[in-house]
């Protein structure tokens, strides 16, 4: 019963919500860049919202359906088509046995999970499905899809109704000036006062090394440091520290020049110091940026954050009562 | 006192110390063990590093600054505790000068402080040993903690267990390699680390290792129960061996038949302290006793 890969876009990886619990060695949570997105197409599908499904970026895959089945593409504007004929985004859609599913050009935002009933089910590395390339984990074989690719699914809850929609409130895609919301911390007395408001200050463009692994950012002025005699072992450079470890959604600059977000597939640790975080609440945006938006750092406090952090979910929320 | 700063609203950081020091490196290893032990709801991932550690936590489950005074209570009453350690002791093969790190080298020269030499040359020159074999003893004479395990999949940096003025240095590449062999031995700042999997790196080169570290489908027989061999507080100690041997363990290795020789170990930073060519040869007896 599984779906056939005809082509399989630029980059498209089976994705979930990631495997927490290994990153002290090297091995990242991964899953959906944009989890919000992927819980919503499985929600609309009847899946569980955990269930695997497909992250395509920038340019969806052609698939053909061997049995009937629910499908429903959420996060960007990549507009799906079934044997031809267009339909909407964030909506469950009917597709039957010999179908097509195919897209037109990305409109918004940069990655469209594609959510199944059944969910896909390829065999699950420590306890998740989540492609991660460079370890081997997860996907097909450890990899990417490919045309030629045949996707299992699993069993179909029953419970997908053609037809249902996230209305439009519910869907989250950044604007045309980003805005992150940060906190800063970490090694954010490394930059002078100057560079601190610098930072905040700047609209910043993202750069075309922009994928699982981190975002970069560029166009923003150089950082200053606070001058210090570097620490043993910490390198000569004074955007180096000790290696250290990496929170999801830190901000390292390099050198102080081009300030990198690390994402779901990050490095676990390293070297360069980091001047804050993305706030968890934020952390999806990121994954529908495209190159070249431009994007501001807007600087909050922690009770901001998990504000922020309880508005997300409570958006969720009204996304499970308008798929239940 | 070591410094704690917020990661987002998901992780605390806490810096144990800005300069690498085994006293630093114990230290965050013994306070992510009792942060483990401590079992706090919401923790969801301890992960220690070289002098710092970090810890994932899930903000609807506990208020993050709940956790950070927590922590600060544990770091208390951690400092009261004697320094010790469980662990073992590993032997880890290194075909030093091997061929395919020369190649490898030689593919990426102009990217490196000495273009007309060997990484090996480049590290023995810069500190102060006169040639490249002796350079080599000093790297694979005294043991090695694995003082945190990451970057990528499983992939360990370890720390030597020698002086502050025996400490090998090197500086990493001037710009970083796009391709690194899988299991190479490589050296930068003040940290060996072998590379797990092939792929882009800065370190410098010394040889390579025919024992498996990484193995997602887990064929090997030693990493059946889990994919990743290092764990942070392992101590290895490198053992020099040539091409025949080398040949010899990756046909094991294929065959299913390599193990690696190893030990379990009660490490003491105090006695370390007080006798550290001791301690190392107590460390040597174990592993190699029996």
């Amino acid at each position: 019963m599984p779906v056939e890969v005809i082509s399989a876009g630029i980059m498209t990886t089976i994705q979930d919500l990631g495997r927490p619990g290994f990153y002290h060695l090297g091995i990242p949570m991964g899953g959906a860049m944009d989890r919000f997105a992927l819980r919503a197409a499985n929600l609309l599908v009847g899946n569980d919202e955990g269930a695997a499904g497909l992250e395509s970026a920038f340019l969806g895959p052609e698939l053909e359906f061997t049995e009937d089945a629910t499908v429903a593409v959420c996060g960007a504007e990549l507009p799906p088509r079934i044997d031809g004929e267009q339909m909407p985004t964030w909506s469950a859609l009917g597709v039957r046995k010999g179908q097509v599913l195919s897209f037109d050009f990305l409109r918004l935002g940069a990655r469209a999970y594609i959510a199944v009933s059944g969910g896909i089910h390829t065999p699950p590395a420590l306890g998740s499905r989540s492609t991660y390339p460079i370890g081997s984990l997860g996907g097909v074989d450890g990899r990417a899809v490919q045309p030629g690719d045949s996707l299992p699914l699993g069993r179909a809850s029953g419970t997908a109704r053609p037809g249902r929609s996230v209305p439009d409130a519910l869907r989250r895609l950044p604007g045309s000036l980003a805005e992150l919301r940060v906190l800063p911390g970490l090694y954010w007395h490394r930059i002078t006062e100057n560079a601190q408001q610098g930072f905040f200050d700047d609209t910043w463009m993202v750069a075309n090394e922009a994928d699982r692994m981190g975002y970069r950012f560029k166009g923003g002025r150089q950082l200053e440091f606070v001058p210090r005699e570097q620490p043993y072992s910490a390198g000569s450079n004074p955007s180096n520290i000790t290696d250290a470890c990496y929170p999801y959604g830190s901000i390292q600059v390099p050198n102080g020049a081009e300030p990198i977000v690390l994402h779901r597939d990050a490095v676990s640790g390293g070297g360069y110091f980091m001047l804050g975080t993305v706030v968890s609440a934020d952390m999806d945006l990121i994954g529908q940026l495209q190159p070249n938006t431009p994007t501001r750092f807007v600087k909050v406090e922690m009770d901001a954050a998990l504000a922020a952090r309880k508005d997300r979910s409570a958006m969720l929320d009204r996304i499970r009562e308008t798929t239940a | 006192m070591s410094r704690f700063t917020f990661g987002g609203d998901e992780h605390i950081f806490v810096e144990v110390d800005e300069a690498m020091s085994l006293e630093a490196f114990f230290t965050s290893l013994s306070m992510t063990n009792a942060v483990r032990a401590a079992g706090i709801d919401g923790v969801m991932e301890i992960c220690p590093a070289n002098a710092s550690f970090q810890i994932k936590f899930d903000p609807d489950r506990i208020h993050p600054r709940a956790l950070m005074d927590r922590l600060r209570h544990l770091e208390e009453e951690a400092g009261k505790a004697e320094a010790k350690l469980d662990t073992r002791i590993i032997e880890v093969p290194v075909f030093y000068q091997d061929p395919w790190t020369h190649e490898t080298l030689m593919r990426f020269r102009e990217r490196h402080q000495d273009p007309d030499g060997t990484d090996l040359e480049f590290a023995a020159r810069i500190n102060g040993y006169e040639t490249v074999e002796a350079f080599i003893e000093a790297h694979a004479g005294a043991p090695w903690f694995v003082s945190m395990v990451g970057f990528v999949s499983g992939l360990p940096f370890l720390y030597q267990m020698v002086g502050r003025s025996r400490q090998i240095q090197v500086p990493k590449y001037l710009r970083p390699r796009t391709d690194t062999p899988k299991q190479t031995v490589g050296y930068g700042g003040s940290f060996s680390c072998i590379y797990s999997v092939r792929g882009a790196g800065g370190y410098q080169m010394f040889g390579i290792t025919p024992m498996t570290i990484y193995d997602p489908r887990q064929e090997v027989p030693y990493l059946k129960d889990f994919m990743v061999f290092f764990r942070p507080g392992d101590i290895v100690k490198w053992r020099p061996i040539g091409r025949a041997e080398y040949d010899r363990i990756i046909e094991d290795m294929q065959v299913g038949r390599f193990e690696p020789r190893m030990r379990d170990v009660v490490f003491s930073l105090d006695d370390f302290n007080a006798d550290l060519d001791g301690t190392n040869a107590g460390l040597m007896e174990a592993l190699y006793a029996g």
